[in-house]
C-alpha cells in the first residue's frame, strides 16, 4: 500500500448506546428557575391526559453527551476526512463560511410567521436566490419550497399533472429511461402515473427513436437525467424534447447531475420544461449523513401558474409572500422551504460568482475524465467515451478471479477512501460509479487511482485480502440479511435477571 | 478559487493525460446550439469578508427572538437549546457524511439514528420510528398515504384543529390519487368534535387525523377519538407539532394511535425562518413494512461485533422503484441528530421540566391576559403552551400596536380561520419570562 493514503485503526473508542449509560437523577441541562406560580400539571390538565415518566429516557451529564457523540463521530467517514467519490451524489467540500452565515441570529432565530416587514432580509435572500437559479437553469421561475431532490421531483411531476389537468386530461403515463434514479419512478407513482421504461441505446444515451415508439397522447411527459447516471450527456435531448412536445408532453429533467455543466449550458435552452436542483449536491450544502437537503424546482413560464404557494415577489423595494395563485398545486410543505439550506446555497453562489461556477463544472469534468483514462485497463469501462462529472466502471475484469464490486468497494476503505456508488446504474452489471467533484486536488485523485490500481492487482494475486475487506474500520462487513429478517429497530431494556 | 484546488497547470497535466487539447473538447457532446455563449448573469464573486458583511446586513433586516419578545408558535417554537448541540453537529464526521450506505465507515451516524428511533418510540409510546421525514406537514401527508395503503380505503377524516398548513399539504398529496376529505369542526372547548367525527367515519374511511395538542394549543382526548376510528376499521393518525408536550402528556401510543407523524423542530432545532426541520414518523410493528423512509437496525459483523445498518430497504425507491412505499430519499439526518442530542441532554427529568415550564408560563399568561379588558379566552379546554385569545379590536391592529414595543404578540388567526377572525394564537415557552408576559399584558391594556 506504499504511496497511497492508508486507513488506520488509530485510537478509536468503544461507546455503548446512551440507554446503557448514566444513572438515575444524573442531569445534563440547566433551566432558568421558574418565576410563575408552580402549579402542578394535574391542576391544569386532567390527570387521564398526562403521562408518568418517559420510560427508558437517558439520564446523563453534559460531559457524557459530548463524549458519546464525539466518540461516535470517529466511526464516520466524511468529506472533511478525505475523498468521497460517491457517484451522482456530488460530495464536494462543504464551505464552513456557509455554516456560520446560517447561524446568524437574524436568520437562525427568525420565526416563519413574523411580519413580512420584519423579514425583509430573509425574503430578499430567497428572491435573489430564485433569480440566480433561474438564470443558471435558463428557466423563468423557481419554487424554493421542496425539501430535497425527490421532493422536488414530486413537485415537478405535480406541476406537469396540474398543467395537463388544466387542459382537460391529466394523462396516464410517464416515460423513464432504464438508467434513472429510483426516485424518478417512485415520484411518478406517488402522483398516480404509470411508469413506462425507455431503454438506453448502445452508446449509453436515450435515442429519439426509442422515445418516439412509446410517445402518445396519454404520456404526460418524460423524466430524463442529464448528464445521465452513466455520466454521459444526453446529446439527443433537443430532438427528444421535440418528440415529446409534439404530442403535448412535458420534459422533466432530474437535475441531480447539474454540477457537470453549470455555466456551460442551460437546461431551459434544451427544451426542458421543469427541473429540480439538489442544492446539497451542486451548491455545496452539507449532506449531514442523509439531509437536510433542498430541492428547488425551476420551471418554464407555462408551468409557473401551478407553482406551490407561496412565491416570493418583489414590489418596489419590498419583498412579499404571494399566496394568490388560483391554479397552484397547493403547498408541498409547511412554511417556505428549507431556508437554512437555501441560504447556504446562496452564500456558495455569491462566493463563486459566474466565473467560479463555470470553473467548478469544468474542473469536475476534467477530474472525472482523468480518473476514467487512468483506470481504463485496470477496470472494465462498459461505455468507452469521455464522460461528464462521473465515470462508470464495472467488475468484469475482476469477476474471473472471484472478486466483485462489493469487495473492491470495501477494500477501498482500507486505503482511506470512501467507496464509489456501487451497483448503480442498474443497466451496468456490477457498476462502480465514480464522481470526484472539483474540490479534489490532482494529488488526492492520484492517490485514489493508485489505490484502485493496487486493488486490481490484489484481486489477481491475493483475492482473500480483498474479499475479507475492510480490515481497518471499527467493524467489518455487516450481516444485512439478519438485520432485515429479524428487525431490531430500537433499544429495549433487558428483561430483569438476564 | 479557494474551493477548487487544481491550478491551470494541474489541469493542463490532467488534460494531457486524458489526451485532449482543451477542456472544451470534453464538452463537445453538448450540441453547439444549446451551449451558453456568455457568462451567467449573476453577481461577481465576493471575498469571504465582503460576503459576510453582506449577509450580516441581510440578517439585520429580520426580526429575531433575541431582539424581539415573541409569542409566536403555531408549528415553530422558540425553545432554549444547549450550546453543545451546535458544537457536536459541526463535527465534520457528522456534517460532511453522506447517507450511511457503507455501514463499516458510518457507524457514528447509524448508532445515532438507532438512538433517535428509540427516543422517538419512548416519547410517543409507539413501537417503531423511522430515521426522519422532511417536516411535519409532509410527514402527516405520508401518514395518510400509508393509511390508504394499509386499509385500501379512499376517504380521510381530518380535524379542522390540525395545523392549517399540514391540512393544505395533505390535500396537495392526496389530490394526486383522488382521496376524498371530510373535515371535523371544533367544539367550544376547542377540541375536535367527537360527535361529528363519528358521523363522518365509515367503512370507507382510511384514517382519522387529529393533532395533539391541536393547532389551538388544546389537549385532545385521543383515546375516545381512537375508539371512534377503530370502531369502523380506520386508523388513528396523530399529528404532533410540539413534541416537547410529550414530556407531560400521555403519549399517543397509549391512546390508540396507529401512526404518529409530526414536527420535531421543537426538539432543539433552530427556527430558521421555517426550515430545515424534522419530520417525525412512528407506527406500530404490524405496519412496519408499510412505512416510508429510512430505517436503521442493529445487527452483527462477521466477527460477532454489534453494529447498525440501513435495513428493510425493500420498501424503498432505490430497490422497489415505482412500487416503493414513498419516493423519499434524502431526508433530515442532521436535524434528527440535533433532536437526538437535545433529548439525551435534557433527558428524563429535563424534558419533563421544560414541558412543565411551558405549561406553567402559558397558564400564567392565559390567566393574566384573560383579565385584560377587551380580551377573553376563546376555548374552555385544557391547553399546553398555546391558547386562543379573543380580542375586541382587530387582531392586526393589536399586533401592530405591540410591535411598537418590540413585542410579536402571536398569530392573527383570520389568516387561516374566517370564523376566528377576532382571535390571536398566543404561544408561551420557557423562553418567555414572567416579566415578558407582564409586558405583553400591559401593552394590551391590562395595567399593573
Amino acid at each position: 500500500m506504499s504511496g497511497t493514503t492508508v486507513g488506520t485503526r488509530g485510537l478509536v473508542f468503544n461507546e455503548p448506546l446512551i440507554f446503557e449509560q448514566g444513572s438515575p437523577g444524573r442531569e445534563g441541562y440547566s433551566l432558568p428557575a421558574s418565576d410563575v406560580p408552580e402549579k402542578k400539571a394535574e391542576r391544569l390538565i386532567p390527570k387521564k391526559l398526562l403521562r408518568d415518566e418517559i420510560p427508558g429516557f437517558p439520564e446523563v451529564s453534559e460531559v457524557d453527551v459530548v463524549r458519546h457523540f464525539t466518540r461516535m463521530s470517529q466511526w464516520n467517514y466524511g468529506i472533511d476526512l478525505g475523498f468521497y467519490p460517491l457517484g451522482s451524489c456530488t460530495m464536494k467540500y462543504n464551505p464552513r463560511m456557509n455554516e456560520d452565515m446560517a447561524r446568524l441570529p437574524g436568520f437562525a432565530r427568525a420565526h416563519p410567521y413574523q411580519p413580512e416587514a420584519l423579514s425583509q432580509g430573509a425574503l430578499q435572500l430567497l428572491w435573489e436566490l430564485e433569480q440566480y437559479l433561474a438564470e443558471i437553469c435558463g428557466m423563468d421561475r423557481v419554487s424554493l419550497q421542496p425539501s430535497a431532490g425527490a421532493h422536488g421531483e414530486l413537485t415537478g411531476i405535480m406541476l406537469i399533472r396540474a398543467y395537463h389537468t388544466s387542459k382537460g386530461n391529466p394523462r396516464k403515463k410517464i416515460l423513464i429511461p432504464d438508467s434513472a434514479h429510483g426516485t424518478n419512478p417512485a415520484s411518478s407513482a406517488v402522483c398516480g402515473y404509470q411508469v413506462i421504461p425507455v431503454k438506453s441505446g448502445a452508446h449509453g444515451v436515450v435515442e429519439p427513436q426509442a422515445v418516439a415508439e412509446v410517445m402518445d397522447d396519454e404520456v404526460a411527459g418524460i423524466m430524463l437525467t442529464n448528464p445521465n447516471t452513466l455520466g454521459i450527456f444526453e446529446d439527443y435531448i433537443v430532438d427528444i424534447a421535440k418528440i415529446v412536445h409534439g404530442k403535448g408532453g412535458q420534459v422533466y429533467c432530474d437535475g441531480a447531475n447539474l454540477n457537470a455543466f453549470v455555466g456551460i449550458a442551460r437546461p431551459g435552452d434544451m427544451g426542458i420544461d421543469v427541473i429540480q436542483l439538489n442544492v446539497h449536491k451542486t451548491f455545496s450544502t452539507p449532506h449531514g449523513g442523509g439531509g437536510p437537503g433542498a430541492g428547488p424546482v425551476a420551471m418554464k413560464r407555462h408551468l409557473a401558474p401551478f407553482s406551490p404557494v407561496p412565491t416570493v415577489e418583489k414590489k418596489g423595494n419590498q419583498f412579499t409572500l404571494n399566496y394568490d395563485l388560483p391554479k397552484s398545486i397547493g403547498k408541498v410543505r409547511s412554511f417556505y422551504g428549507s431556508f437554512g439550506v437555501l441560504l447556504r446555497a446562496y452564500t456558495y453562489i455569491r462566493t463563486l460568482g459566474p466565473t467560479g461556477l463555470r470553473r467548478a463544472a469544468e474542473v469536475a469534468v476534467i477530474n472525472a475524465n482523468y480518473i476514467l483514462t487512468q483506470l481504463k485497463g485496470a477496470y472494465h469501462l462498459p461505455y468507452d467515451r469521455y464522460c461528464k462529472h462521473e465515470c462508470v466502471f464495472d467488475d468484469a475484469l475482476q469477476v474471473p478471479d472471484n472478486v466483485k464490486t462489493l469487495d473492491i468497494a470495501k477494500r477501498l476503505m482500507d486505503y482511506g477512501f470512501h467507496p464509489p456508488t456501487i451497483y448503480f446504474p442498474l443497466i451496468v452489471h456490477g457498476a462502480l460509479m465514480i464522481e470526484p467533484t472539483e474540490t479534489e486536488s490532482k494529488e488526492t485523485i492520484d492517490q485514489f487511482i493508485a489505490a484502485m490500481q493496487a486493488i486490481a492487482r490484489e484481486a489477481k494475486e491475493s483475492g482473500d485480502l480483498v474479499r475479507g475487506a475492510p480490515h481497518y474500520p471499527r467493524v467489518g462487513r455487516m450481516d444485512e440479511t439478519k438485520a432485515a429478517r429479524q428487525p431490531n429497530l430500537r433499544w429495549r431494556p433487558k428483561p430483569p435477571g438476564s | 478559487m479557494r474551493y477548487i484546488p487544481n491550478t491551470d497547470a494541474d489541469c493542463r497535466q490532467m488534460l494531457d493525460a486524458i489526451g485532449v487539447r482543451s477542456v472544451g473538447d470534453l464538452f463537445a457532446d453538448i450540441p453547439g446550439a444549446v451551449r451558453l455563449k456568455r457568462p451567467l448573469r449573476i453577481p461577481p464573486a465576493l471575498s469571504e469578508a465582503d460576503l459576510a458583511k453582506h449577509l450580516r446586513s441581510l440578517a439585520a433586516k429580520n426580526a429575531d427572538a433575541d431582539r424581539y419578545v415573541s409569542f409566536l408558535g403555531a408549528g415553530c417554537y422558540n425553545h432554549f437549546t444547549p450550546a453543545i448541540i451546535g458544537h457536536l453537529i459541526s463535527r465534520g464526521e457528522f456534517l460532511t457524511a453522506y447517507t450511511p450506505y457503507q455501514p463499516e465507515i458510518s457507524q457514528g451516524t447509524l448508532q445515532a439514528m438507532y438512538e433517535y428511533q428509540t427516543l422517538i418510540c419512548q416519547l410517543t409510546g409507539m413501537e417503531v420510528s423511522n430515521a426522519s421525514m422532511y417536516e411535519g406537514a409532509s410527514a402527516t401527508a405520508e401518514a395518510i398515504l400509508m393509511a390508504h395503503r394499509v386499509t385500501g380505503r379512499n376517504e380521510v377524516v381530518v380535524a379542522r384543529s390540525v395545523h392549517p398548513e399540514y391540512r393544505q399539504v395533505t390535500h396537495t398529496y392526496a389530490r394526486q390519487i383522488d382521496l376524498t376529505f371530510h373535515e371535523v369542526g371544533f367544539t367550544p372547548a376547542g377540541t375536535a368534535d367527537l360527535k361529528q367525527a363519528k358521523a363522518l367515519l365509515g367503512d370507507r374511511t382510511a384514517c382519522l387525523v387529529v393533532q395533539n395538542p391541536n393547532f389551538f394549543g388544546v389537549v385532545e382526548d385521543l383515546a375516545e377519538l381512537g375508539e371512534a376510528a377503530h370502531a369502523v376499521g380506520a386508523l388513528l393518525v396523530v399529528a404532533v407539532a410540539e413534541p416537547v408536550s410529550l414530556g407531560l402528556l400521555k403519549p399517543p401510543g397509549e391512546c390508540g394511535a396507529d401512526i404518529v407523524a409530526g414536527e420535531g423542530q421543537a426538539l432543539g432545532v433552530p427556527m430558521s425562518f421555517g426550515g430545515p426541520y424534522l419530520g417525525l414518523f412512528a407506527t406500530q410493528e404490524k405496519f412496519m413494512r408499510q412505512m416510508p423512509g429510512r430505517l436503521v437496525g442493529a445487527t452483527q459483523d462477521r466477527e460477532g461485533r454489534t453494529g447498525y445498518v440501513l435495513t428493510l430497504a425493500t420498501r424503498e425507491q432505490h430497490i422497489r422503484r415505482e412500487k416503493a412505499t414513498s419516493n423519499i430519499c434524502t431526508s433530515e439526518a442532521l436535524i434528527a441528530l440535533i433532536a437526538t442530542i437535545y433529548m439525551e441532554t435534557l433527558g428524563k427529568n429535563g424534558l419533563k421540566e421544560v414541558a412543565l415550564q411551558n405549561l406553567r408560563n402559558a397558564a400564567y399568561a392565559k390567566e393574566r391576559l384573560a383579565k385584560v379588558r377587551g380580551c377573553s379566552l376563546k376555548f374552555s379546554g385544557p391547553t399546553f403552551s398555546e391558547f386562543v385569545l379573543q380580542v375586541k379590536r382587530k387582531p392586526a391592529d393589536v399586533l401592530r400596536g405591540l410591535l411598537r414595543k418590540q413585542i410579536i404578540g402571536g398569530l392573527d388567526l383570520s389568516r387561516f380561520y374566517p370564523e376566528l377572525k377576532d382571535c390571536l394564537l398566543v404561544c408561551v415557552t420557557e423562553q418567555n419570562s414572567r416579566e415578558e408576559i407582564e409586558a405583553l399584558a400591559k401593552a394590551m391594556g391590562g395595567g399593573r
